[in-house]
């Protein structure tokens, strides 16, 4: 256990300076240049601007400059549009408002898809069933941004329950709708997932083997059927954490959050270099060591796993 | 040599034939033991009587059964036939297309709700409604969904192009290339693509919306294979040690030709189950693309695009979002349906989400 967990931490590392190479690629492949916009500037201050972010040195160069400050400082350099802000500030500004909705938006979603889940499994082809996995396919064909709007129209702009964007602090009404929007698709997902491994382990023997030495009902479900239920549910927090960046962003456009994924979007469009890779970066590694810690999960719930 | 080869053709297409005889040509994509099995029925005495099945009329009865799915299969044909014929249509009866934008003599707002003429008097003019500028919502929704159905299309087909080859080799292949190859799979899925297509759509940003739509398609289609590339991976992992690959080899078939001919034909089933449920999630993307402004550029419009236009009007004209929003959930929704209808008519043992 402990080798596998060295082993995936020692693939990691490559893995992110990989990405960060692949972004830089990209960014630096694509015509045009951050400073160029409509009008051409007069050659003396472009090259000034060029020496300025050392631009004038050889790509290799640049390269190295920048992996070197990564790897040993940790330092992504300073943002090109928010002059004087460095990247780190940027994203450590940022990320707690993204990981309050997100988190809070994975636990909601987990404890009501789980629920809803278990329920249509229990009471399998009853209207319960039937209604809760229609509604589930409905939250996974429903794109976000249709979602939150409709919500923000219904809650807010009608009803006058709810404020309609704008970031209010840690435990303000403001985050209960993005929280709803960002959850919605997920908690769909978890929910089917559920249904099916319940289904699959409410089948096994052992089950019947629970039951048939005696054991309450509410003892053979939630100590027995929802352990092996839960698998494929675990095994979806990998790519789940995936989609929950991405639906971030939107998310966060819709509801103008200060968060990290609208600073990326903003960075996106702004061509600003160090901070595109620093939040790209900073996403991979998130991803990567959420995986290790699903994957690991994996092996304490399930015996037969082993590494 | 060259008289060997051909004899070897002529062998191959004898092992060909002999056991695809038999039964109906659409046997070319049933497992070996099944083929075997549905030979035997359809050979002993009553053959008369009972019609053999194969494979895939099983597959279309059991589908048929499944009202949701047929009733997804419907819709999709639906709202596919509106998209493609519904632009023309209105121009030859209404006589304006999608980026008609009516003169300035109707006052300074031009977005009306649905069913209402200018003068807000009960019109069938406009049964969605206008947009901002004044053009006809139903008509941009229906083009909008040709390229949001053909975006979902073409960029599957990349998908598929891509993980099926990958997959199909690196299961034939086997050992250590296959562990190199699914390795580097793994590595894949635990990246945040869409982040880096944001990068990459961002940076590349085409100057011409023809050029941004192509941008889009390759971009989607190379981050989307992976799970298809573990499924055929998977499939090819079981076939290839089946006797009629080795027939194949004994007979000195080249290995694409066992790959392509023999081995990808017969993961046929979950392939197509797969890329239906990937068709809705990849117009999904496209959409949330185009909604940040990275994807489907003006003037061509997509249900994202629309809907993000609507979506900056929502308090005023709400019509603008929910019409492409609607229209794009309930399409989305059926496919989902009958991506689930598929799998469970092709694929029984395949039930996971």
């Amino acid at each position: 256990m402990v080798r596998f967990i060295i082993r995936r931490l020692l693939i990691t590392i490559p893995t992110i300076l990989v990405v960060i190479t692949i972004t830089w690629t990209l960014v630096r492949l694509a015509p045009g240049n951050f400073y160029s916009g409509e009008k051409k500037l007069p050659p003396a201050i472009e090259k000034n601007i060029r020496e300025k972010y050392g631009l004038d040195k050889p790509w290799y160069q640049q390269y190295g400059r920048m992996m070197w400050a990564i790897i040993w400082h940790r330092d992504f350099g300073t943002s090109l549009k928010y002059e004087g802000q460095s990247v780190n500030q940027i994203i450590l500004r940022s990320l707690p408002i993204s990981a309050t909705v997100g988190l809070m938006a994975y636990v909601l979603a987990l404890v009501v898809g789980v629920i809803a889940g278990s329920f249509a499994a229990l009471k399998q082809n009853s209207k319960w069933d039937h209604a809760s996995m229609a509604l589930a396919m409905l939250g996974i064909s429903l794109p976000n941004f249709v979602l939150g709007p409709i919500l923000v129209l219904v809650f807010s702009l009608s009803l006058y329950w709810l404020p309609p964007s704008r970031w209010g602090g840690f435990a303000s009404k403001n985050l209960i709708l993005p929280v709803l929007t960002l959850a919605a698709i997920y908690m769909a997902y978890i929910a089917r997932l559920t249904r099916a491994g319940m289904l699959e382990v409410l089948r096994s023997d052992y089950i019947r083997t629970a039951r048939a030495k005696g054991l309450t009902e509410t003892q053979v479900i939630v100590r027995h059927a929802l352990r092996g239920g839960l698998m494929p549910v675990i095994s979806y927090t990998g790519p789940a954490l995936a989609f929950l960046l991405t639906g971030t962003v939107v998310v966060e456009k819709i509801f103008a959050l200060p968060g990290l994924g609208n600073y990326f979007i903003q960075a996106s469009l702004n061509r600003d270099e160090p901070l595109i890779i620093g939040i790209v970066a900073f996403i991979a590694i998130t991803l990567l060591l959420m995986n290790l810690l699903v994957d690991v999960a994996y092996a304490f719930l399930d015996p037969r796993v082993r590494y | 040599m060259d008289l060997e080869s051909e004899q070897r053709e002529e062998t191959e297409k004898h092992l060909n034939e002999s056991r695809l005889t038999p039964v109906d040509p659409d046997m070319l994509h049933v497992s070996p033991e099944m083929a075997i099995a549905e030979a035997d029925v359809a050979l002993g005495p009553q053959s008369e009587f009972v019609r053999s099945t194969s494979l895939w009329q099983d597959a279309w009865r059991r589908l048929l059964k499944n009202k949701l799915a047929v009733f997804g299969l419907v819709v999709v044909i639906l709202v596919t036939i509106f998209s493609v014929v519904g632009p023309p249509i209105i121009k030859r009866t209404l006589g304006f297309t999608p980026d008609y934008i009516p003169s300035n003599d109707v006052g300074l707002v031009k977005s009306f709700p649905p069913f209402t003429g200018p003068n807000g008097e009960f019109s069938w003019t406009h049964p969605m409604g206008t947009d901002n500028a004044g053009r006809d919502q139903l008509a941009r929704v229906m083009q909008g969904g040709q390229i949001s159905l053909f975006v979902g299309i073409i960029a599957t087909l990349v998908s598929l192009l891509i993980g099926v080859t990958y997959g199909a080799i690196a299961g034939y292949a086997g050992g250590r290339v296959d562990d190199v190859m699914m390795r580097f799979v793994d590595v894949l899925y635990s990246l945040p693509y869409v982040i880096v297509v944001i990068v990459l759509l961002s940076m590349f940003r085409s100057q011409t919306a023809r050029g941004q739509l192509v941008l889009l398609f390759i971009s989607l289609g190379s981050v989307s294979w992976l799970t298809m590339a573990r499924i055929v991976r998977g499939q090819v992992l079981s076939l290839k040690n089946q006797e009629f690959v080795l027939a194949a080899r004994a007979t000195g078939v080249s290995n694409a030709k066992i790959i392509f001919r023999h081995l990808v034909p017969n993961t046929l089933g979950p392939v197509i189950v797969y890329a239906t449920l990937t068709i809705p999630q990849i117009m999904l993307t496209e959409a949330f693309l185009s909604y940040l402004g990275f994807g489907v550029q003006a003037p061509l419009a997509s249900w994202g695009s629309l809907a993000a236009d609507g979506v900056q009007n929502i308090a005023i004209f709400p019509w603008q979002l929910i019409f492409p929003g609607v229209t794009m959930a309930l399409t989305l929704f059926s496919l989902n349906f009958l991506g689930d209808g598929l799998r469970d008519a092709l694929d029984p043992q395949m039930r996971t989400v």
